[in-house]
């Protein structure tokens, strides 16, 4: 079951890897942006673990809701707009406690990363992990995989989506303002959201 | 009523700067301008839900032009949008003026008691003078 307590279980698994990654993902953005990439999120994902445990569990979409405008509101950088904009739909899309409902809202909320942000995939942002993570969901869960096996190949779509932004001359953001310098180095916003991906693949393990 | 605006910037600082240079424009005149500006501690950032917060107070029912910085303003403002009620986001306009000359043009039409579509106008119109003179 994808319910509430499982969906506040992902929020905080990705909140604990933020922050055990805090200093890389900084370092990442240090290369190609203004350094603040890491510090931000983990304020954003904390406020938001300590937002979820101020409320009664409740609604799973609830659960994504309060998480959406934790981050708008404790995140500062693009990065809280966009954070914010993939939870807020995928909470909208929400419309079941399985597998195919949590793969909709997350579709929901890729889609919603892409208009917010204006970009596609291959301009070095975090949809060149996020898009192929989905992807990878999507197609697993149509063979029949069980929803752990369907969520372990997206973190290892949005893994190898993420090293693949390495050589990528970024088009959005702060990145793209450095043209070809920008290449050489992975983009933070892959890097963060990729952590997003094998946070489900290790928090919904079992809960099919 | 008229048009209220929103001053949606990183700095704080710069977002009162720049509303104090746009009512030096309207001596003795009333007119709503309401700022959405740093994160939550103070520093340089932006916040949705601030703004959507400030939309809604500078809102009189005849419709609100907001004008930002750059970068995650724009975000920002735009995800500010998704959190308003459908009523209150039909009548607000974002703004892609320059901050400062778009919120001087704006604040100057609004306060004479122009409707949204005018003073959003005027606010994009607001680089022309300096163009104008500059390219001569």
């Amino acid at each position: 079951m994808v319910d509430a307590e499982a969906l506040t279980a992902w929020v905080r698994e990705f909140a604990r890897l933020v922050h055990e990654r805090r200093d890389e993902l900084t370092r990442l953005d240090s290369a190609i942006g203004d350094a603040d990439h890491g510090a931000n999120l983990d304020r954003g994902m904390t406020a938001a673990v300590a937002a979820l445990e101020a409320q009664s569990a409740g609604e799973p979409a609830a659960v994504l809701k309060t998480t959406a405008t934790t981050l708008i509101k404790t995140v500062g950088g693009a990065s809280g707009p966009l954070y914010g904009t993939f939870f807020l739909r995928a909470a909208g899309a929400l419309d079941g406690p399985d597998g195919a409902a949590l793969a909709k809202a997350v579709r929901a909320g890729y889609d919603g990363v892409v208009a917010r942000g204006k970009a596609e995939r291959g301009d070095k942002t975090m949809l060149d992990a996020l898009g192929p993570a989905c992807d990878a969901l999507d197609e697993a869960l149509t063979a029949g995989k069980p929803l752990e096996e369907a969520l372990g190949a997206a973190a290892q779509a949005a893994a190898a989506g993420r090293d693949a932004t390495a050589p990528l001359v970024a088009r959005k953001g702060r990145a793209s303002y450095l043209g070809e310098r920008s290449a050489g180095h992975v983009d933070p916003g892959a890097a963060s959201v990729t952590l997003l991906v094998e946070a489900a693949a290790t928090a919904l393990a079992g809960r099919g | 009523m008229p048009v209220g605006l929103v001053v949606v910037s990183h700095s704080r600082a710069l977002a009162d700067a720049a509303v104090e240079l746009a009512r030096g424009m309207l001596p003795g005149r009333e007119q709503s301008i309401e700022v959405a500006a740093g994160d939550v501690d103070g520093g340089l950032g932006t916040d949705a839900t601030a703004i959507a917060d400030a939309v809604t107070a500078a809102d009189s029912g005849d419709g609100v032009v907001v004008l930002m910085d750059l970068g995650s303003a724009v975000l920002s403002a735009e995800t500010a949008l998704e959190l308003l009620d459908d009523d209150v986001r039909e009548r607000v306009v974002l703004s892609p003026a320059p901050l400062v000359e778009g919120l001087v043009g704006a604040a100057v039409t609004a306060a004479a008691g122009a409707d949204r579509d005018r003073v959003a106008a005027e606010a994009l119109r607001g680089l022309a003078p300096k163009q104008a003179h500059l390219s001569g």
